[in-house]
C-alpha cells in the first residue's frame, strides 16, 4: 500500500494536499457544539448533489411532465420516495445548518480580520444557495412553485426604468411558463452546483490559508510552540481528532435528518407546502403565497416597507440591503474582541435583538399580514395591521444591529483577550 | 505505561474495526435504494406487461406484428407446406435443433412452437438488430432457386427458415429468439408470460 | 446563553399558538381514520371506485398497488377494475376535461393526492358537510366548501341534511356553541355585530344509518389518505429501523471519539 501511495506522491500531491487541507491541518482544541456545522453544511451539500443527480433520472422538465413526473418518482420508481423526500428535506436542513454555521461566525468573530476572504466567501455561497434554493422550487410545477416564481421575478419589474424588461428577459417569456422552468432546471442542477462547488473550495482554501478561529477568538498561529509535538500550544492536528468529532456530528445529523425523512417529511406543510401537491394553474392563483420558511425572514420585510414615490421597489433594495449587509460585517465590527464570551452586555443585548427579530420576522413571513388583527385607527407607521408594524420595528432592529455596530462594539466593556483558550 | 499504550492501542483498534464495520453496513443500506432505483419503475413494468393476442383472424399463411417492451414480436400461421419445408432445411442452417437457449423449453423442437402452425418469435436479426422482411415464396429471383421461404435480412443478408432457425454462412449467428408466451384460450394468446409467470 | 436560548423558545411556542387559527370561524370534527386497519382501506377502494372514479380521475395510481391493503391481483381485477382490464393500468376515467366543465362548472380535479392537499379532517368534514339548497345549480351545497360544483353524489346513502343556523350575542356564545356540536359547525358574523352559528343536521333518511354512512365515509377518506401517499406505512417501518441502526452506530463512533480525545484531556 505504501509502495502505491509514494508511487502516486511522486506524481501528485495526495498526500500534501490530504496534510495540507485536513490530516496535518493544525485547528485548535477548544471547537464546541457550534463547531459541528461547516462539515455538516459540506456534507449536505454531497446530499443534495447526490440525491439531485438521481432525481435528474427521472425527473422531466417540461410545464406538461413535470408534475406528473414526480409523482412517478414517488410512485413507480424503486426507492424514488426516499430519493425525493432526502432532496426535499436536505434542501431545508442545508439552510438550518448553514444558519447555524452563520451563527457562529457572528458569535465568535470568525469573520474578523484575518479571515474578512472566508466570511466574504460565504455570503457568496449563502446568495448561491438562496438562489439555488429559488431555481429549484419552481421545478415540481406546483401551484406555489409557480406563484412563488412569478411573485420573485416580478419583484425585478419594480426596478425603475429597466425593471420589466429585466423580468421578461429572467422569465424567457410573458409569464412564468414551460420556458422559464427549462431554463430554471439549467440553472438548478448545472450552473449554480458548479458555482457552489467553487465557491466551497474557495472559502476552506481561504480558511486554510489563515487558520481556523475558535470560541474563545485565540489566535493560536501567535501562540508559542510546544516542544514535544512542534503545535501550538493549543492547537492539534484534525486528523485524528476532529475525524473522529466530527463522524460523531454527522450521526447525529442523520439521526435528525432520518426523523424528518421518514416521520415528518412534510414538516406540517413548511417543507413540502400542501397547496404545492396541487399542479400549476396560471389561471388561479392561491390565496396565501408565501414563500418557503428560510426566506420569510427577508419576505416579512419585503412585504413591511410600504410604497413611495409610487414604486414599491424600497421593499425590493431593503430585501437585498438586508443580506448584502452581511459583506461588510468584518468592517463594522470595532469590538477589542473576537468571541462573545469576552463581550460586555452592549454587544450581547444587541445581537440577542438581532436574533430575536430574525426569528419573530421568520415567523411574521409564514403568514398573512392580517394573521395579528389590526390596531385601532390613528396607530403611527400608517398601518393598521398589527404584524406589518412589528415588521417594521424589527426590520429597523435588524439593521440596527449591523449599522450601529461601529458605535457599539467600540464602546463595549470588554473582558481582556486570553492568550489561552479555556479547557478542561 | 508502556502496557496502558498497548492497551490503548487495541481498544482503539477495536473500536476502529467495530465503528468501520457497522458503518460499512450503514454505508451498503444507504446505496441500496439508489442502485435499486435504476432498475425498471412500476411504469416500465406496466408498459412492458404481458400482451394479448387475437389469433383466430390469423388466415393461413399470414403474419402480423405486436408490439412487447418495444420490441416487433411476429405471429406467423404457417400452413402445412410451410411446415413441410422445416426438415429439408436441417442441414442448411446453423443450429438445426435449437441447441442455443433462445427460446423458452417448450418451443425447443421442430418448429420451435407450442403448436405446430403458430410461429411466435422476436422479429429482430440476431446480428446487429435490424427487422428482417418475411418472404415467403419460392425461388424468387433475388434470393435464388434454393430459397424455400424464410426471412431475409436487408442490413447484412442474414437469411432464417420459417422456424426463425438462421442459415449457415451468414453474419448473424444464433436463431431468431422466442419470446415466452401461451395459450390462454384457442383464439387467445399472451405474449410475455407463461406457466412460469411474467417474464423478467 | 441558555437562558436567552430558553426565553427565544418560549416567544417562538406563543408565536405559534397565536399562529394556528381555524380557517374563518369553520370547525373541523378529526377524521377517525387508521392508516393500519387493511378492511377499512379495503372498503375504502372499493367505496371510491364505485362513487368516485366515474367523474374523478385518480392517474398517479396503479391498480396492482392496491396489493398494498392486502388484496390479491385476482381481487382487484374482479371486484376493483371496471375501466380497464390491465392491472398495471392507473385510474383514469373516460370524462374529459372538456365535459367535466361543460357540465359541473369546473373538470373535477384528479383525487389521487387530494389528501395531501386538503388533509384528512377536511375530505371528511366535506363529505359529511353537504346540504339541501334550493339556490345551487345542484340542488346541494356544502358547509366546508361553499357553492362547491361538485353534486352531493352520495345523497342515497346518506339521506339528506339542512343547515341549521342558530343566533347567538357575541362570539364567545357562538363559539361555545360551535364547541359543543362535537362536529363540523362554523361561526359567521352577521350584521348588527351578531354571531350565528351554523351546523348541518339529518333531514330525510337514507339507505346508511347516520353511524353507516360515518363509516363509509371514515372508509373513503382512510383510502384517499392512503392513496395520497401509498408508502407511507413503509417509510414509518423504516424510519424505526434506520432511527436503530443510528443509535447502535453512534453509540460505537462516540466510544471512538472519546478514546482519541483522552490524548487531549
Amino acid at each position: 500500500m505504501s509502495k502505491v501511495m509514494t508511487w502516486i506522491d511522486e506524481r501528485f500531491p495526495l498526500t500534501a494536499l490530504w496534510n495540507s487541507q485536513w490530516g496535518k491541518y493544525v485547528a485548535p482544541k477548544n471547537f464546541n457544539f457550534w463547531y459541528y456545522f461547516g462539515s455538516l453544511a459540506a456534507f449536505v451539500l454531497v446530499l443534495q448533489i447526490i440525491t439531485g443527480i438521481w432525481l435528474t433520472m427521472n425527473y422531466k422538465p417540461d410545464a406538461t411532465k413535470a408534475f406528473e413526473s414526480i409523482e412517478y418518482i414517488m410512485r413507480d420508481v424503486q426507492w424514488g420516495w426516499l430519493i425525493r423526500y432526502m432532496h426535499s428535506v436536505g434542501a431545508s436542513m442545508f439552510f438550518v445548518v448553514v444558519y447555524l454555521h452563520m451563527f457562529r461566525g457572528l458569535m465568535y468573530g470568525s469573520y474578523r480580520k484575518p479571515r474578512e476572504l472566508t466570511w466574504i466567501f460565504g455570503c457568496l455561497i449563502y446568495l448561491a444557495l438562496m438562489a439555488e434554493a429559488f431555481f429549484g422550487y419552481l421545478l415540481p410545477w406546483g401551484q406555489m412553485s409557480y406563484w412563488g416564481a412569478q411573485v420573485i421575478v416580478n419583484l425585478f419589474s419594480t426596478i425603475p426604468v429597466i425593471g420589466d424588461d429585466l423580468s421578461l428577459w429572467i422569465r424567457g417569456d410573458y409569464t412564468i411558463s414551460d420556458i422559464t422552468l427549462n431554463r430554471f432546471f439549467a440553472f438548478h442542477v448545472a450552473a449554480l452546483p458548479l458555482v457552489l462547488i467553487g465557491l466551497v473550495a474557495a472559502h476552506l482554501m481561504a480558511l486554510h490559508e489563515t487558520g481556523s478561529n475558535n470560541p474563545d477568538g485565540v489566535e493560536i498561529k501567535k501562540q508559542p510552540k510546544d516542544p514535544a509535538t512542534g503545535l501550538p500550544l493549543d492547537g492539534i492536528y484534525s486528523h485524528p481528532y476532529y475525524t473522529v468529532k466530527d463522524i460523531v456530528g454527522v450521526i447525529v445529523f442523520l439521526a435528525v435528518f432520518s426523523i424528518v425523512v421518514f416521520f415528518l417529511p412534510d414538516m406540517g406543510g413548511y417543507f413540502l407546502e400542501a397547496n404545492n401537491f396541487m399542479p400549476a394553474d396560471p389561471l388561479k392563483t392561491p390565496p396565501e403565497i408565501a414563500p418557503v420558511w428560510y426566506f420569510t425572514p427577508y419576505y416579512a420585510m419585503l412585504r413591511a416597507v410600504p410604497s413611495f414615490l409610487e414604486t414599491q421597489v424600497w421593499g425590493v433594495i431593503v430585501m437585498g440591503a438586508a443580506v448584502l449587509i452581511f459583506f461588510v460585517l468584518p468592517w463594522l465590527d470595532r469590538g477589542a474582541v473576537k468571541s462573545i464570551r469576552y463581550r460586555g452586555r452592549l454587544y450581547k443585548s444587541f445581537l440577542a435583538a438581532f436574533v430575536v427579530a430574525f426569528l419573530i420576522l421568520g415567523y411574521l413571513g409564514t403568514v398573512p399580514v392580517t394573521a395579528w388583527g389590526q390596531f385601532a385607527d390613528g396607530f403611527p407607521f400608517y398601518a393598521a395591521d398589527r404584524a406589518t408594524v412589528v415588521s417594521r420595528v424589527l426590520t429597523i432592529v435588524y439593521f440596527l444591529f449591523f449599522v450601529l455596530m461601529p458605535w457599539y462594539t467600540a464602546r463595549d466593556r470588554t473582558k481582556p483577550q486570553p492568550t489561552r483558550v479555556r479547557w478542561q | 505505561m508502556g502496557t496502558e499504550a498497548i492497551a490503548n492501542k487495541e481498544k482503539r483498534r477495536f473500536l476502529i474495526g467495530a465503528t468501520s464495520v457497522v458503518a460499512g453496513v450503514g454505508a451498503i443500506a444507504v446505496a441500496t435504494p439508489f442502485v435499486m432505483s435504476l432498475w425498471p419503475s412500476e411504469g416500465a413494468k406496466a408498459a412492458g406487461a404481458p400482451v394479448e393476442v387475437d389469433i383466430s383472424k390469423i388466415e393461413p399463411g399470414m403474419k402480423i406484428n405486436v408490439k412487447w417492451r418495444g420490441k416487433p414480436v411476429w405471429l406467423l400461421n404457417r400452413t402445412s407446406a410451410m411446415l413441410a419445408t422445416l426438415p429439408k432445411m436441417d442441414d442448411r442452417v446453423a443450429d438445426p435443433k435449437s441447441s442455443v437457449p433462445h427460446q423458452p423449453s417448450y418451443c425447443k423442437n421442430e418448429t420451435r412452437s407450442i403448436k405446430p402452425n403458430l410461429w411466435v418469435a422476436i422479429g429482430i436479426c440476431t446480428h446487429l438488430g435490424c427487422s428482417p422482411t418475411f418472404r415467403p415464396e419460392m425461388a424468387p429471383a433475388d434470393l435464388g432457386s434454393e430459397w424455400l421461404g424464410g426471412f431475409f435480412c436487408p442490413c447484412h443478408q442474414s437469411k432464417f427458415d420459417l422456424a426463425g432457425r438462421v442459415f449457415k454462412g451468414v453474419p448473424a449467428p444464433t436463431n431468431l429468439v422466442i419470446p415466452p408466451y401461451k395459450y390462454l384460450s384457442d383464439t387467445l394468446v399472451v405474449i410475455g408470460e407463461d406457466t412460469k409467470g411474467s417474464a423478467r | 446563553m441558555r437562558r436567552v436560548a430558553c426565553l427565544l423558545l418560549v416567544l417562538l411556542a406563543t408565536f405559534a399558538g397565536i399562529a394556528s387559527a381555524e380557517e374563518e370561524g369553520l370547525r373541523l370534527a378529526p377524521a377517525p381514520v387508521n392508516r393500519l386497519d387493511a378492511e377499512s382501506l379495503q372498503r375504502g377502494a372499493r367505496n371510491f371506485v364505485n362513487y368516485c372514479l366515474t367523474c374523478h380521475s385518480a392517474q398517479y395510481m396503479r391498480y396492482n398497488r392496491l396489493t398494498d391493503l392486502g388484496l390479491t391481483e385476482a381481487e382487484i381485477t374482479d371486484n376493483l377494475m371496471f375501466a380497464t382490464d390491465k392491472i398495471g393500468e392507473t385510474m383514469t376515467v373516460a370524462l374529459t376535461p372538456a365535459n367535466g366543465k361543460a357540465w359541473f362548472g369546473n373538470p373535477p380535479p384528479d383525487l389521487t393526492v387530494e389528501a395531501r392537499i386538503r388533509g384528512r379532517d377536511w375530505l371528511y368534514n366535506y363529505l359529511l358537510g353537504f346540504y339541501r339548497d334550493e339556490k345551487t345549480a345542484t340542488g346541494w351545497n356544502n358547509l366546508v366548501f361553499p357553492n362547491v360544483g361538485m353534486p352531493n353524489v352520495l345523497w342515497q346513502l346518506s339521506g339528506g341534511n339542512k343547515l341549521v343556523s342558530t343566533e347567538y350575542e357575541d362570539h364567545e356564545k357562538a363559539t361555545a356553541a360551535a364547541i359543543a356540536v362535537k362536529g363540523l359547525s362554523m361561526v359567521e358574523p352577521l350584521k348588527d355585530h351578531k354571531y350565528a352559528m351554523l351546523r348541518v343536521a339529518p333531514d330525510v333518511a337514507g339507505t346508511m344509518t347516520r353511524t353507516e354512512y360515518d363509516t363509509f365515509v371514515t372508509d373513503l377518506v382512510n383510502y384517499m389518505d392512503y392513496m395520497a401517499e401509498p408508502v407511507r406505512n413503509k417509510r414509518i417501518h423504516l424510519g424505526i429501523v434506520v432511527l436503530l441502526f443510528l443509535g447502535v452506530l453512534f453509540t460505537f463512533a462516540y466510544a471512538l471519539k472519546r478514546e482519541y480525545w483522552k490524548d487531549l484531556h
